[in-house]
This record gives structure tokens, C-alpha cells and sequence, in this order.
């Protein structure tokens, strides 16, 4: 190396940092990636909200789109994405069924009932042992199950009405016109 | 209006930073001793006005003025005067005034200690510190102001951290920040010397005061918080390898290098390129360092802000002040004429190993603190590196730079004869085996090669320097004749090497012996039962409930008795303060010199019964014994006599090069 | 040699590594104090997804809660180790691991930095013997006795730091 290029080295190397420092900017390090995309939803049976006799399993919701969103009365980023859910579910598009993770069976009813059911169908998770087996570190995640009942996508954090529009009605449809 | 008072005299603070950066330094490069003069006045009003401003936000939390939004974030009526006071600096906005203030302080001192100085070194030293200033100011005013106001004014406010409501803590930042801060002058004093083209020994001797002391600081800074970490979090840990933390041992590490390495280039003249690149790259792992814990880029437990927006400003300025700095040395370096010639066996080699190894430990500290950036960025998934793969790496290396430190003092400059030097070492190389191998047998405690390691690292580090004192004082013995060493020019500087080596020798006693042989236990315990730990028993007496100023707790008491005789009485305790509820663990601990009996509450098992943690914990206290003395050494060594003989005749020399082309100063020899 | 001892420093790091852990574990019997040692080695493993700089061991976390219950559970059922960490890998990914672990992806993380302090000591001594031979006399080691005694009672050139 000519003996003037070698000095530059330092900076060189502080270039590369400062640009990955950038992008650093614009990502998430809470972010966790999810291992079960296209892998087979879990399997599980849990007693539904509103019913605690009746069950509700992933054999019964083979053969169409759906999706499955973790939810809890205690979670704040949730109602933020109720909206949007409720919205969602108005459209048609996409059967929501919910999992009420870790929560307390009354009070998760009367949020419902105070603020709109989009769900088809809840599961009461309450000690959290379906929310593992799907990966579940925080609420709200959603995830998008195709009619093999193969996990798709995986969002997590709240829904936005701009995630729903660009990722998830966009997905829905491919997933749909499928062979299922 | 107080606030508002502090926001405008923030804003004069940064128009006299401004006036410092540029009519000093464009003053010194035409020759404009009217500009040149302007450097200590602009330095003197910026730390007035600095100063107005921190008097302001303190003001404002100690009248408890909840119309300021950031005391209404952090402050409350109930918090004791003390923490009013520190809770200044508690948060991001507060924090970063702090930053501003002291960077201020140094600036004003490295004025007013620089009549020896000429005149346009000064200038140009006090004007790159003044830009790094203006980059803070800027900063808060225009993204972090703390004098913002909130309406309607909550009547109460949010509390500080209840964490933070703790002496040691109060104390950590304004030290860390003093150290980090102090780095800047070093930096300076390199940015000057490569514009000004001169690069000699006496820049070295100029700086390395300023470097020991504050580099002193952030010894003492990352110490206290070690020990808070360890009596405050409850469960004995004291070093956790977080971004935050590492973010602060970074700069020390290349600090340390370049306190070395500054000996040599005051020596010897030699190293001079490698010793500005060192004295660049402390500065700016301090300035890297605040990004890291402002940014958001890293998850961490204690990062001050995670805010992208501010992040941008920061890495702007990073790239300014470091990218700068860097083409400056890309630009001038070359032209910086080499000095003394050395062998390969000579303390400048040693030296130059010392100064590798820090270096290199440095760099996968970085490297592991910004591997899930990497990765991610990357998109190679992501990963986490946490505390096994830090301490892994760094118990690693470590031993090597041990033995360079053993045989460094010993050697001499430009050549040693190697017979020579291994016939010096026999003793201490005899020794140190002969006590690690007993330390790793089971006659010791119990059989164990990392204690057999540590005792002959330690062992090495004291022998050597043993070795070292009686070959300095050779034909003169006894006490006195140390005493009037120490005295002489000169004196302290070695001395306060042997106690900052000393230091490292206990700190690695401290650090193993703990990790290896502390105990622990998991007990349910209830009000009269007993268990046995480490030779002592504890008797679980109950647990009352206690009101203290600002928050409830659930006091335990746990007699410790060793043979039948009470040792001590603890009580740990359970708190929940008023405004922020969240559960705080006070351990309960008896601290000797040789171990700590630490007791920690867990949770309430109904019935009286608690679930607590009880350790004994061996020589935990020589870790921060080995800072201490560290730090001890360092100040030993920044007070010596000759750092303060005025040299006139440098004055004279470099005031006849103002005239002259900078560059004409050396030919190559 | 050198190999031997790199390994051999990384295996001491890797025991020394003291035992912080952050909540009280009393809500677990063991039967035995092995079995105990196992479940405290296994959650130190594994990272908390909530807090994401600590480990399981370390961590308050209401997820860090259920996934000790959980491994708890496997262990109690008689689940092998790499089983237990293979079941929340599956669910959690890579990232479940507080240690990376060593695969093609991670070699820069375990070996970057002796490779790195390779580099820095070859140009170390590139540096130190490339330089100009120096054209001062050398004297001989008799000579430099001769010299040191007839300085006498100064500190010795070669001592001064």
C-alpha cells in the first residue's frame, strides 16, 4: 500500500461504521424474527372465550385463509389496533379469530362487547402455553395461516390501516386464489 | 421566567461557542493575534453562560416548577433534596446539559493552565473543543431543549427513577462525563498539533496530564458504577458486558492505550503518528459512545433515550467531528517525521504490545456490541451476543497483556539484551508458577485452574514489580531512599505505575476468586428457621413493614451468626416507591475486605414465609479495591513535579515558528 | 501451542462466568443439587425475547416467567438439554440463544478477534523491523555495566517511566 493510502485507513473504517450505524437508524433491534413462517400452524385446543365448554382447534380451521391475532385487555398497543382489526373484519376478506393470551375471561368479554367483536371465534390462552408454541413474545402479534394451514406471515406490534392495505389484503388475495 | 433565562443563556453559550471555533483557529492559521486572543475570553463566557443555564434547570427542580416539562417528568415533591439535585441529570435532556457544562469547565481550565502554551497552540486546542461544544449545544437546543414548557402544569411530578435515587448513582455520570469530557483535550491537543504540522515531544508532554487526569475520572466513573450495579440491583452482579457499559470501558481501553503510548512519544519521539491516531480514536469511542445509548440502534438495559430523530443529529455529528478528524490525520500524518529507532526487544516494542492488545480488545468489544446491528443490517438474521461470549474473549487476552505488564518496567529503552532481561524475570517467573500451581491445587481451597491463573498473573504483575523498584533503586536502600525517589522528578510518575499495576493485580484476584468460589442459595425460608452458607449461618427473623421518605418497603432482618457469634444483622428490603410502583430489591450486605455476606428478598410466600436469595461472596470487594488504586496510581502519576517546570525555552522555539510554513519544520532524516 | 492455549483461555472465560442471577428461583424443587446446577445452566442460555439483553436467569419478565416454567416442565418430564433448547429454538429462532452459536454465519464473531489480534501482531513487528538500522554505535553488554555503575546513584535510563 503507497505510504500516504494506508493513513486513510482509519477513516475507511469509520466510513463502513458510520453506515452501518445509519442503517441501524432505521431498524428495530426489539424486532425477533418469527422461525414458524411457512411452517405448519402448532397444533392446539383450547376452550373458547365466551363459551368455556365449547373448544376451538387449528384441525377446525383447515381449508381456508385466516387469521390469527394475539390479543389481551392488557396490552394498550392492542386497543390502539382494535380499530383496525374491527375494520378489517368489515371488509369480508379474511375470517380473524383471536387468541386471548394470559388474560382474565370477564374482563377480556366485556372489552368485546364495549368495543366491538371482530373475531370469529376467541381462544382463552390463559396460562400462555399455545402463546409459546407460537412464538409469542408480545402483544399484539398477528399471523396469517393459508388453507394448508401453513403460517404465512407474521406481523408484530399493532395493525395499521397502511399494513393492512399493502401487506396483508395484497396477501389474502394470492392466498385465496390458491389451490385450496 | 428561570427557564427561559436558562433557554437564553443556553443560546448565548452556543453563539460564544461559535465565535470560539472559528475566529481563534482562522486567527492562528493567518496570523491574527487579535482573533488568537479572542480563544480564553469566548472560553471564559461560554462556561458563565453554561453555567447560568444548569443554575436555571436547577432551580427549577429544586422549587419543584412542574411547568418545565422535563422536571415535570423527573422531578416530585416528595424526592429528597439531594436527588431534586441529581435528578437534574436523570434523563436524556438533563444529562446532555451536564455533557455540556463540563466540556465547558475543561475547556475554561485547559485556558487558564496553558500560559506556558504559545499562544496559537492554544487558540487552535480551544477551538476544536468549541466545535465539539457547539455540536452539544445544538443538540439540546434544537432537539433536547429541558427548558420546554408543559401545559396545563401537572401538580405533581413523575418522579426519578427510583433506580437513580442513590448517592452512588448520583455520583457515576458527572465522573463518566469528566473522564469522557477530558478526552476531548487530548483529542484537541492532537487536531492542533496536525494542523499546526509540529509534532514533537513536547506536544506529548503538553498532553499528557490532561489525558492521566481524565482518564482518572473515567476509571473512577466505571468503578462506582460497577459497585452501584452490584449493592443496588439485588442480586450481586456487578458487570453485565451491556451496550451502556461497554460504551464507557471502550474509551477507557484506548485511553489507557494512550497514556502509554504518550509515554513513549514524550520519551522518545517515537510512535508520534500511532499516539495522535490513539489520542483521535479515545474521543471519538466517547462521542460513539453517547450515540449508542441515545440512538435506539441497541436494545439495552439502561439506554438513556431510543429516539432515531435524535439519533440522526448525533451520527451527523459524528460524522463531522470523527470523519473530520480522520481526513485531517489521513492529510497531515504522513508528513509527521518518524522518531527514535528501536530494537525488537526494547520497552518501546513492549510498549507498542501493550498498546496492540488494548486496542484489539477494544475492537471486538465493538465488534460484539454492534454484531446484531451488523447481522441484521446485513440481513443474516439475528443473533445476540451477550455476557459468555464477552467474558469468553476478554478472559482470553487479557493474561497476555498481564505478562507484557510484568516485563515492560523492566526493560530498557531502544535494546535490552535478552540473557540479560531473562536472568531479570527468573524470580519472578519462579514465583509465579510455584503460586499458581499451589493456587490450582486443592490445598488452596479447592482445585481450580482459573484461581491457579489468576494467582500467577497476580502474582507476575507483583513480583516484576518488585523486581522493577529494586533495580530502580540499586545502590540506595531502605525506606528513605524510597521516599526521596518518590519525591524527584519523576518520581511520581513510576510510583503511581507501580500502584495503578498493583491495582490490576488485585482486580484480577478480585474478579476470579469471586466468580469461582462465590455461593449461593434459593431458600424458602420462615420467621425463626436457619441455613447454613459458606460457613455462616442466617436466621430469618421476619419481615416488617417500613415507611421511608418517598416510599413503602417491606423491611427483613436476617441475623448472621458464624460459630454462635453474631457477625452481623442485615436488612434487605422490598421497596415501592410512591409514583412509580415498580418493585426495587435494597440487599441486605455485610462487606469485609475479604468477602461479602449478601442477602436479597424475593417474594412473599404467604404465612410469613419469603422466598430469599443468600450469597457469600469471596474477595468481591478487591474488584473495586483494584479501580481504586488504579485510579490512585493515575492521579500519583498526573502530579508529577515535572509536568509543572515551566519550559521556556519550547516557548521561545515555537514562538519563532509562528512566522515559518508549518510544514518546513522537520526535514527527514 | 499457541492453538492449545487459545482454547484453552476460552474454556477458563467460559467457567468464569459468575452466577447473576436476578429473580428468586424458590418456586422449583429439584430433587437433586445437580439437577439444580442444570436448570440454573440451561436458562442461563437462553434470552429473555422481552427484556432482550438478559438471559432467563436474569430477567423479571411475565415471558421469562412461563419459559422457566416451561423448561422446568421439560426437564421434569425428562427431556434431554439439547431437546429443551431445540423446542424454543423452533418457536423463538436463533435468537432464543444468548450465546451465538458457532455456525458458518457467527465464525466472525467467535474468531474475528484472534484473527484480528493476529493481523495487529504481524504488523506490529513488520513495523519494528522494517525500520531504518539505527546508526548510533552499539556498545556491548560489559560496557553498558561499566556505564550504568559510573551513573551510579541516578535512576537508570532503562527505568524511568
Amino acid at each position: 500500500m503507497s505510504r500516504h493510502l494506508r493513513y486513510l485507513v482509519p477513516l475507511a473504517i469509520f466510513a463502513v461504521l458510520a453506515a452501518f450505524l445509519y442503517r441501524g437508524l432505521s431498524l428495530d433491534p426489539k424486532l425477533v424474527p418469527s422461525p414458524l413462517i411457512d411452517k405448519p400452524v402448532p397444533s392446539f385446543s383450547l376452550p373458547t372465550l365466551k363459551d368455556p365448554e365449547a373448544m376451538i382447534s387449528d384441525t377446525t380451521l383447515k381449508g381456508k385463509v385466516w387469521m390469527m391475532n394475539i390479543w389481551a385487555t392488557w396490552c394498550s398497543a392492542c386497543r390502539a389496533e382494535h380499530e383496525v382489526l374491527l375494520h378489517l373484519a368489515r371488509t369480508g376478506k379474511i375470517s380473524i379469530y383471536g387468541l386471548n393470551y394470559k388474560d382474565k375471561r370477564p374482563a377480556a368479554i366485556r372489552w368485546l362487547q364495549q368495543l366491538g367483536d371482530p373475531y370469529v371465534a376467541n381462544a382463552f390462552d390463559e396460562q400462555g402455553r399455545v402463546g409459546i408454541d407460537w412464538g409469542v413474545y408480545g402483544a399484539p402479534e398477528t399471523f396469517i395461516v393459508d388453507k394448508q394451514g401453513i403460517i404465512r406471515y407474521k406481523h408484530i406490534g399493532p395493525l395499521s390501516i397502511d399494513i393492512v392495505n399493502n401487506e396483508i389484503l395484497p396477501l389474502i388475495l394470492e392466498l385465496e386464489s390458491a389451490a385450496g | 421566567m428561570i427557564p427561559e433565562l436558562g433557554h437564553f443563556a443556553l443560546i448565548l453559550t452556543l453563539c460564544l461557542a461559535l465565535v470560539l471555533s472559528i475566529f481563534p483557529m482562522i486567527g492562528s492559521l493567518n496570523n491574527t493575534p487579535a482573533w488568537v486572543s479572542l480563544a480564553r475570553p469566548a472560553a471564559w463566557g461560554q462556561f458563565v453562560f453554561v453555567a447560568i443555564a444548569f443554575a436555571c434547570l436547577l432551580s427549577s427542580f429544586l422549587n419543584d416548577d412542574f411547568s418545565v416539562l422535563y422536571v415535570a417528568q423527573h422531578g416530585n415533591t416528595q424526592l429528597p433534596t439531594i436527588y431534586k439535585v441529581s435528578a437534574v441529570w436523570g434523563a436524556h435532556e438533563g444529562s446532555l446539559l451536564l455533557w455540556a457544562l463540563i466540556l465547558s469547565g475543561w475547556t475554561l481550565a485547559v485556558a487558564i493552565f496553558s500560559r506556558d502554551l504559545p499562544e496559537e497552540v492554544v487558540a487552535r486546542v480551544l477551538s476544536v473543543m468549541g466545535i465539539v461544544s457547539i455540536g452539544f449545544l445544538s443538540f439540546l437546543i434544537f432537539t433536547s431543549n429541558p427548558f420546554e414548557r408543559t401545559f396545563p402544569v401537572p401538580l405533581e411530578g413523575g418522579d426519578l427513577n427510583p433506580l437513580l435515587q442513590d448517592l452512588g448513582l448520583a455520583i457515576h455520570p458527572p465522573m463518566l462525563y469528566m473522564g469522557y469530557v477530558g478526552l476531548s483535550v487530548a483529542f484537541s491537543f492532537a487536531i492542533a498539533a496536525l494542523v499546526g504540522g509540529k509534532l514533537d515531544a513536547a506536544w506529548a508532554r503538553w498532553s499528557r496530564p490532561w489525558t492521566l487526569v481524565a482518564w482518572v475520572f473515567l476509571t473512577i466513573g466505571i468503578t462506582l458504577g460497577s459497585w452501584w450495579a452490584y449493592y443496588e440491583l439485588g442480586w450481586g452482579g456487578w458487570w453485565f458486558w451491556d451496550p451502556v457499559e461497554n460504551a464507557s470501558f471502550m474509551p477507557w481501553l484506548a485511553g489507557t492505550a494512550l497514556i502509554h503510548s504518550l509515554a513513549v512519544a514524550e520519551k522518545r519521539g517515537a510512535f508520534k503518528r500511532w499516539t495522535v491516531l490513539l489520542a483521535l480514536l479515545a474521543f471519538s469511542l466517547s462521542l460513539l459512545g453517547t450515540f449508542l445509548v441515545r440512538s435506539g440502534v441497541l436494545t439495552s438495559v439502561h439506554s438513556f433515550a431510543s429516539d432515531p430523530e435524535r439519533g440522526l443529529f448525533i451520527l451527523i455529528f459524528l460524522c463531522v467531528v470523527i470523519g473530520g478528524s480522520l481526513a485531517l490525520y489521513a492529510w497531515r500524518a504522513p508528513d509527521v517525521t518518524s522518531g527514535g529507532r528501536f530494537d525488537l526487544l526494547s520497552r518501546e516494542t513492549l510498549l507498542l504490545g501493550n498498546n496492540l492488545l488494548l486496542v484489539v480488545i477494544t475492537a471486538f468489544i465493538l465488534l460484539g456490541t454492534l454484531a446484531p446491528l451488523v447481522y441484521d443490517a446485513l440481513g443474516w438474521g439475528k443473533i445476540s451476543v451477550g455476557f459468555p461470549w464477552f467474558n469468553a474473549m476478554f478472559v482470553s487476552f487479557t493474561p497476555f497483556l498481564v505478562v507484557l505488564m510484568g516485563i515492560g518496567p523492566l526493560t530498557r529503552w531502544k535494546h535490552h539484551d535478552a540473557g540479560d532481561l531473562a536472568r531479570q524475570l527468573r524470580i519472578a517467573f519462579l514465583v509465579s508458577i510455584a503460586g499458581g500451581l499451589i493456587a490450582a491445587s486443592p490445598l488452596f481451597h479447592q482445585a481450580s485452574i482459573g484461581a491457579g491463573l489468576a494467582v500467577m498473573l497476580s502474582l507476575w504483575v507483583v513480583t516484576t514489580l518488585l523486581a522493577s523498584i529494586r533495580l530502580r533503586l540499586k545502590h540506595r536502600d531502605g525506606l528513605a531512599a524510597m521516599g526521596r525517589d518518590f519525591l524527584s522528578r519523576g518520581g511520581r510518575s513510576y510510583y503511581g505505575m507501580v500502584v495503578a499495576h498493583l491495582g490490576i493485580a488485585v482486580f484480577i484476584i478480585g474478579v476470579t476468586f469471586v466468580s469461582l468460589f462465590e455461593v449461593e442459595e434459593d431458600i424458602r425460608m420462615s420467621p425463626g428457621q436457619t441455613a447454613e452458607l459458606g460457613g455462616y449461618t442466617f436466621r430469618f427473623e421476619g419481615v416488617q413493614p417500613h415507611q421511608g421518605a418517598n416510599y413503602r418497603a417491606d423491611r427483613g432482618t436476617i441475623r448472621v451468626t458464624k460459630d454462635g457469634e453474631e457477625v452481623t444483622l442485615l436488612h434487605p428490603e422490598k421497596r415501592t416507591y410512591l409514583v412509580q410502583t415498580k418493585p426495587m430489591t435494597e440487599a441486605g450486605i455485610d462487606g469485609r475486605l475479604m468477602r461479602d455476606i449478601y442477602v436479597s428478598l424475593g417474594e412473599s410466600l404467604g404465612r410469613g414465609d419469603w422466598s430469599l436469595r443468600l450469597y457469600y461472596k469471596p474477595f468481591v470487594r478487591w474488584i473495586w479495591l483494584g479501580g481504586i488504586l488504579i485510579a490512585v496510581g493515575g492521579l500519583l502519576a498526573a502530579s508529577d513535579r515535572r509536568y509543572r517546570i515551566k519550559v521556556r525555552r519550547t516557548v521561545v522555539d515555537t514562538a519563532k515558528s509562528i512566522r515559518s510554513k508549518p510544514l518546513a519544520a522537520e526535514s527527514r532524516s | 501451542m499457541k492453538n492449545f492455549l487459545l482454547v484453552f483461555f476460552v474454556l477458563v472465560g467460559l467457567g468464569a462466568v459468575p452466577s447473576h442471577a436476578g429473580v428468586t428461583l424458590e418456586a422449583f424443587t429439584f430433587e437433586t443439587p445437580d439437577e439444580e446446577e442444570r436448570f440454573k445452566h440451561l436458562i442461563e442460555e437462553l434470552r429473555c425475547l422481552v427484556c432482550q439483553n438478559q438471559s432467563l436467569i436474569d430477567s423479571d419478565a411475565e415471558l421469562a416467567h412461563d419459559l422457566r416454567a416451561e423448561v422446568y416442565t421439560m426437564m421434569q418430564t425428562g427431556r434431554p438439554d439439547d431437546e429443551i433448547i431445540q423446542f424454543l429454538v423452533a418457536r423463538y429462532g436463533d435468537f432464543v440463544l444468548y450465546n451465538p452459536p458457532i455456525k458458518p454465519s457467527t465464525y466472525l464473531l467467535w474468531f474475528g478477534p484472534f484473527v484480528l489480534l493476529f493481523i495487529a501482531a504481524l504488523l506490529l513487528l513488520r513495523a519494528v523491523l522494517r525500520q531504518k538500522k539505527t546508526t548510533a554505535p552499539q556498545i556491548s553488554t560489559e560496557e553498558r555495566k561499566r556505564l550504568d555503575q559510573m551513573l551510579g546513584s541516578n535512576p537508570a535510563e532503562g527505568n524511568e517511566k
